[in-house]
C-alpha cells in the first residue's frame, strides 16, 4: 500500500509538469518570438538527450573504439538520415548493438 | 508562421485513427524499453502489480527506472516523490511547446492530453503538426498518446511476467533501442542548417553539463539555450 501511495504521489507531481503550461496557455495566442523558440525545442531536447548517452555513457568522455554505443551510433545516424524511418532506425540500431555485443 | 491562423477545416480529416497510426513507429521503440523496465523491476524485487501500476500511474520511462533503483535501496516515499518531480520537470517544456500545436479544446480535453504527455509523444505531435502545417485536434492526440501508453503498460507487464526467464535485458541490445529511437526522432525533426546548429549546440552544452554532473537539469538548460539560438537563427533571415 505504501508503494501504491508513492506511485499516486509520483504521478501527481509528474502530472503537474505535464498539465500546468497547457492549462495556463489554453486559449491564448503566444507571441511569434516565443513560438520560434518553442519550434526549436524538439530538436534541442533530443540532441541534449543523445549526446551524453553516446559520448559519455559512464559519465566520462569516451571517444574510443571501446565505446560500443558510439560505434553503433555512427551507422544508426546514417540509416536514420537515409531512410527517414523511425521503425527501421530502432530495429537496425538495436540489432547492430546486439551483434556488436555478441561478437566483440 | 501561419499556424496561429489555421482554421479547423483543414484538420477535420485528422482523427483518432490517424493519431494511432502516427504512434506505430514509437510503439516499436517502447516495447523493448517497457519490457526491459518490467524485467529490471521484478529483478529488483517489485511485485508484478507494482511494476504495472507504476507504468499506469507515473508513465515516465526514465523516472520509473530510477524509482526501481531507489525502491530497491529502501528509499522513503518523500525521496521517491522528490526525485520523480525533478526527473520529470522537463515536461513543463513539452507542455509549453505543445500548447500552440493544439487546436482550441476544452480544459477537460487538455487535462486528458496532458496525462499521457511523454518525450516521444510530444516529439511525434510536434512533428505531425509541423509537417502538416496545422494544429492538431483532440482525437488525433488522444489516439497517438493512448496507443503509446497501452504499449508501455503492456510491455512492462510482459517484461515483469517473463523477467525470471530472460537474462540481462541489456545484453540483448534493448537499452540501445531508446538511443536509436531518439536518433531517429532527431533526424526526422531536423530541417535545414538551423536544425543542425540547434542540435549541435544542445548536444555540446548537454554533454559538458553531464560531465560536470548536472544530471537531467543539464538537459533542460541545454534545451533552453539551444532553443534561444534557434530563435535568433530564425529571426536572422
Amino acid at each position: 500500500m505504501r508503494l501504491l501511495a508513492a506511485f499516486v504521489a509520483m504521478g501527481a507531481v509528474t502530472y503537474f509538469s505535464r498539465l500546468l503550461p497547457l492549462f495556463v496557455l489554453a486559449h491564448r495566442t503566444l507571441p511569434p518570438r516565443v513560438l520560434r523558440f518553442l519550434e526549436a525545442v524538439p530538436v534541442a531536447v533530443l540532441a541534449a538527450f543523445v549526446a551524453p548517452l553516446v559520448l559519455a555513457p559512464e559519465g566520462v568522455l569516451d571517444i574510443s573504439l571501446s565505446n560500443q554505443g558510439l560505434l553503433v551510433t555512427l551507422p544508426t545516424v546514417l540509416i536514420a538520415a537515409w531512410s527517414r524511418s523511425l521503425i527501421l532506425t530502432v530495429v537496425a540500431g538495436s540489432l547492430l548493438m546486439m551483434a556488436l555485443r555478441a561478437f566483440a | 508562421m501561419s499556424k496561429q491562423e489555421e482554421t479547423t477545416a483543414s484538420t477535420e480529416a485528422l482523427g483518432l485513427r490517424d493519431g494511432a497510426r502516427e504512434a506505430v513507429p514509437v510503439v516499436l521503440g517502447y516495447l523493448p524499453i517497457g519490457f526491459a523496465y518490467g524485467v529490471v523491476g521484478t529483478a529488483a524485487g517489485l511485485p508484478l502489480w507494482a511494476v504495472v501500476s507504476m507504468s499506469v500511474l507515473v508513465y515516465a520511462g526514465s523516472a520509473q527506472f530510477i524509482a526501481v533503483s531507489l525502491i530497491s535501496q529502501g528509499a522513503s516515499v518523500a525521496a521517491l516523490v522528490a526525485t520523480t518531480f525533478l526527473v520529470n520537470v522537463r515536461h513543463l517544456l513539452y507542455s509549453l511547446a505543445l500548447s500552440p500545436r493544439l487546436e482550441r479544446m476544452s480544459r477537460g480535453r487538455l487535462a486528458w492530453v496532458a496525462a499521457e504527455l511523454t518525450d516521444e509523444s510530444f516529439v511525434m505531435a510536434a512533428r505531425a503538426s509541423a509537417s502538416r502545417d496545422t494544429r492538431l485536434p483532440f482525437p488525433f492526440v488522444a489516439g497517438l498518446n493512448g496507443v503509446l501508453q497501452v504499449a508501455w503498460v503492456v510491455s512492462s507487464a510482459v517484461g515483469g511476467v517473463l523477467g525470471g526467464f530472460v537474462g540481462d535485458p541489456l545484453a540483448l541490445g534493448l537499452d540501445y533501442a531508446l538511443i536509436a529511437m531518439f536518433i531517429g526522432l532527431l533526424m526526422l525533426q531536423m530541417r535545414g542548417s538551423g536544425g543542425v546548429i540547434v542540435a549541435g549546440i544542445a548536444g555540446v552544452i548537454s554533454l559538458g553539463l553531464h560531465l560536470l554532473g548536472a544530471g537531467l537539469l543539464g538537459i533542460i538548460l541545454a534545451t533552453v539555450v539551444a532553443g534561444g539560438v534557434g530563435l535568433v537563427w530564425a529571426e536572422r533571415r
